[in-house]
C-alpha cells in the first residue's frame, strides 16, 4: 500500500490520468464495493475513527461535520460541495489534485455523498483554473458513461449528479456559507451560523461543504480503513498532507507528506532551504491567513494542535517564506491591502477596520509613519480581530499575520518610522 | 434610483443568449439563482455587461436592475465597463510580491501605458490586479486571456504579450 495515496497517480507521471489508467492503480474499487453494498452509516463511522480533519485550513474534523446532518426526510435535495475555490495567498495543492488526478476527487465525492444521502453535487471552482475545470467536465462525463456516476450507480438504487459551477471571482467565496449564497446566485456575503449549512444550507437544503484535499482522502480511507489512514500520519494527526513551500527557497514546490512532518524537513530537504543570498527570517505556515513563525520554530511538526501551540495555525499547510532581503512591513502591508481589498463588506470592523489598517501600513512603509500608529494598528488588531464582531473569519484571519508580525518584526516597524523610509529598499 | 430602461429582453439579448440562461434556469430552484450565470453568459458573447444587457438579463429573471447590478459588481470577472481582447489577470499577492513580482507588473505597465484598470488604445490588453492564482511555485504568475505564464521577471514579461 502507498505511503503517498494523494499523489500516487501523479508523482512522476505527466498526467492527467484519466478512467482507465486512475482504474490502474484500483481507482473506483472504492466505489465499486461500497455503493449499494455499505451501509451509509457504516462509512460514516470509518471516517470518524480515521480522525480526518479538514483540509482546508481550519481542520475540523469531518465525520463530526457529516454527523450533523439529519437522516433523509425526502423532502427534497440534498447536496455536496466540493469547495475548489482555491485562493488562499500562497497556496497551490488543491489545483494539482484536480488538474493531475480529477477522479480521485469524483470518486472521493460520490463516496462522500453516499455517506450523507447527498444526490446532487457541486464543484465550486474559481474561473481562473481553465485546466482543472476541462479536466473535471471530462473525468465527470467518463464517469458518467461507465455509470460510476449519475442516475443508479453500478445498478444500484444511489443517483447522485455532480455539475462543475465555475466562480466569477473573489476570495470571500471560499467561505463556507459565502460560498452557497454565491452558488444561489447572490452576492457572496457569509452567513450567520446557525444554522449550520449541514442543517440549513444550499436552498435550505441539508449541505456539506469539503475542501477538495480532503475529499480526495475519503476514497483512500474506505479502501484501506481507518488504522492505515492514521499510522500514515507521524505523530497525533493521521494521513498525509500537500505541504508546500513558496518565496526565496532553492526548491519552491508542493509535496505529499506524513501529517507530522517537522517544518525544517519541509524547508530544508523538500525545498532545498533558502536560496542562495538569502537567510530566513519568517514564515506563514498554511497561507496568509494564518500567523508568522519564526527560525525558533523550524522543529515543530506540522499538526493542527502543534501549530496553534506555537501561536499560528496550521491552515492549508502551504509555507509563504520571508527572507531576511524583503521588507516584514511591506509583506504585511501587501497582506492586509488583499484582506481589505476581499472583504464582503458587510461587518464593519472589517470593512471599515481592515482599509485603516492598510492605510496605516503603506504609511509607514513609505517612511511616514508615527509611534502612535503603532498604538492604533494594536487597538484595532483586538477590535478587528476578535473571534464574534464578524460573521466570519475573514477578518479575523487577516489580523493573524499583522498582530504577530508586530510582535516578532517590531524592530522593523520602529526602524521605518524613526529612520523615516524603509531600511529595506535598495533602490531600482 | 437606477436609470436604466428596461426593456423587452427579447429586443436585447441574443436567441442563443436567452436560451443558455433558460437552460442554467431548468436547473435551478427559481429564475433569480441564475443571475451569475446569466452576467456570465452575456458577458461570454459581449466581453462586458453594459447597463442594456444588464437590463434585459433582470427582466429576464424577474429582479430588480439595482439588485442584479449589486450582485453584478460584487464580482471581480464580471466586468460592468469594456475590457480589452484578452483581460490580464496580475497576481499581486504575498507570494508573487516576495518575488518582485512589483517590478514584473511595473514593466507591463510600462510596456503597454496603462495602468490597473485601464485599456490600450488599440483595444488588445486591460490590465487588472486578481487574488493568488495558485501557481505560487512558479511566481510571479499572471492570466492573459485563459492562458496561465510563470516564472515571470521584467525581461521576460514583454514575451507574454506578443
Amino acid at each position: 500500500m502507498t505511503d503517498k495515496p494523494l499523489t500516487q497517480n501523479i508523482i512522476g507521471f505527466e498526467g492527467p490520468t484519466d478512467l482507465s489508467r486512475y482504474q490502474v492503480n484500483g481507482g473506483y474499487s472504492a466505489l465499486r464495493s461500497t455503493i449499494g453494498k455499505t451501509d451509509p452509516d457504516a462509512v460514516l463511522e470509518l471516517i470518524k475513527d480515521s480522525d480526518l480533519k479538514g483540509r482546508g485550513g481550519a481542520g475540523f474534523p469531518t465525520g463530526m461535520k457529516w454527523s450533523f446532518v439529519p437522516k433523509p426526510d425526502g423532502k427534497g435535495h440534498r447536496y455536496l460541495i466540493a469547495n475548489a475555490d482555491e485562493m488562499e495567498p500562497g497556496t497551490f495543492k488543491d489545483r494539482i489534485l484536480m488538474e493531475k488526478d480529477p477522479h480521485q476527487l469524483i470518486e472521493g465525492m460520490i463516496l462522500s455523498a453516499y455517506t450523507i444521502s447527498a444526490d446532487i453535487g457541486y464543484i465550486f471552482i474559481r474561473a481562473e483554473y481553465h485546466t482543472a475545470i476541462a479536466r473535471l467536465n471530462e473525468a465527470i462525463s467518463d464517469a458518467q458513461a461507465a455509470n460510476l456516476l449519475g442516475n443508479n450507480i453500478l445498478e444500484s438504487d444511489y443517483s447522485f449528479r455532480l455539475h462543475v459551477h465555475v466562480s466569477a471571482g473573489r476570495y470571500i467565496c471560499g467561505e463556507e456559507t459565502a460560498l452557497l449564497n454565491s452558488l444561489e446566485g447572490k452576492r457572496a456575503i457569509p452567513r450567520a451560523k446557525p444554522p449550520f449549512p449541514q442543517v440549513s444550507g444550499l436552498w435550505g437544503r441539508p449541505t456539506i461543504v469539503n475542501n477538495v484535499e480532503t475529499l480526495c482522502n475519503i476514497t483512500h480511507i474506505v479502501k484501506h480503513g481507518p488504522d492505515w489512514f492514521k499510522a500514515l500520519g507521524k505523530g497525533v494527526d493521521g494521513g498525509t498532507k500537500l505541504f508546500g513551500a513558496s518565496g526565496r527557497v532553492k526548491h519552491p514546490g508542493c509535496w505529499e507528506l506524513p501529517m507530522g512532518t517537522s517544518i525544517r524537513e519541509i524547508l530544508e530537504v523538500h525545498a532545498g532551504g533558502m536560496a542562495d543570498g538569502y537567510e530566513l527570517k519568517g514564515f506563514l505556515p498554511g497561507g496568509a491567513s494564518t500567523d508568522f513563525l519564526t527560525p525558533d520554530h523550524l522543529d515543530i511538526p506540522m499538526e493542527y494542535d502543534t501549530v496553534m501551540k506555537a501561536g499560528s495555525r496550521m491552515g492549508t499547510g502551504t509555507m509563504i517564506i520571508l527572507d531576511d532581503r524583503s521588507c516584514p512591513v511591506g509583506m504585511i502591508a501587501n497582506l492586509e491591502k488583499f484582506f481589505a481589498r476581499e472583504s464582503c463588506g458587510f461587518c464593519t470592523p472589517c470593512r471599515e477596520g481592515l482599509p485603516w489598517v492598510q492605510q496605516i501600513l503603506d504609511r509607514i512603509e513609505a517612511g511616514d509613519g508615527e509611534m502612535s500608529d503603532l498604538d492604533i494598528l494594536e487597538r484595532q488588531s483586538q477590535f478587528i480581530g476578535a473571534i464574534g464582531n464578524t460573521h466570519c473569519a475573514h477578518a479575523p484571519g487577516a489580523i493573524e499575520p499583522l498582530a504577530s508580525g508586530m510582535k516578532y518584526f517590531r524592530d522593523d516597524f520602529i526602524a521605518h518610522i524613526e529612520g523615516k523610509a524603509c531600511p529595506y529598499t535598495t533602490g531600482p | 434610483m437606477s436609470t436604466i430602461a428596461t426593456d423587452n429582453p427579447m429586443n436585447i439579448l441574443t436567441e442563443a443568449e436567452i436560451g443558455e440562461i433558460e437552460n442554467e434556469i431548468r436547473h435551478l430552484p427559481d429564475r433569480r439563482s441564475a443571475a451569475i450565470d446569466g452576467l456570465k453568459i452575456v458577458q461570454a458573447y459581449r466581453g462586458w455587461i453594459s447597463d442594456e444587457s444588464l437590463g434585459a438579463i433582470a427582466e429576464l429573471l424577474g429582479m430588480s436592475i439595482d439588485e442584479l447590478d449589486g450582485i453584478a459588481t460584487f464580482y471581480n470577472l464580471i466586468y460592468r465597463q469594456p475590457v480589452g481582447d484578452k483581460v490580464i489577470l496580475f497576481c499581486d499577492s504575498v507570494s508573487c510580491w516576495l518575488m518582485d513580482g512589483d517590478a514584473v507588473c511595473q514593466k507591463i505597465k510600462q510596456i503597454l501605458d496603462i495602468d490597473y484598470g485601464e485599456t490600450t488604445t488599440d483595444n488588445q490588453y486591460t490590465l487588472l490586479p486578481v487574488t493568488c492564482l495558485g501557481d505560487c511555485d512558479h511566481a510571479p504568475a499572471m492570466m492573459v486571456g485563459d492562458e496561465l505564464h510563470h516564472d515571470l521577471t521584467p525581461d521576460n514579461v514583454g514575451e507574454c504579450l506578443k
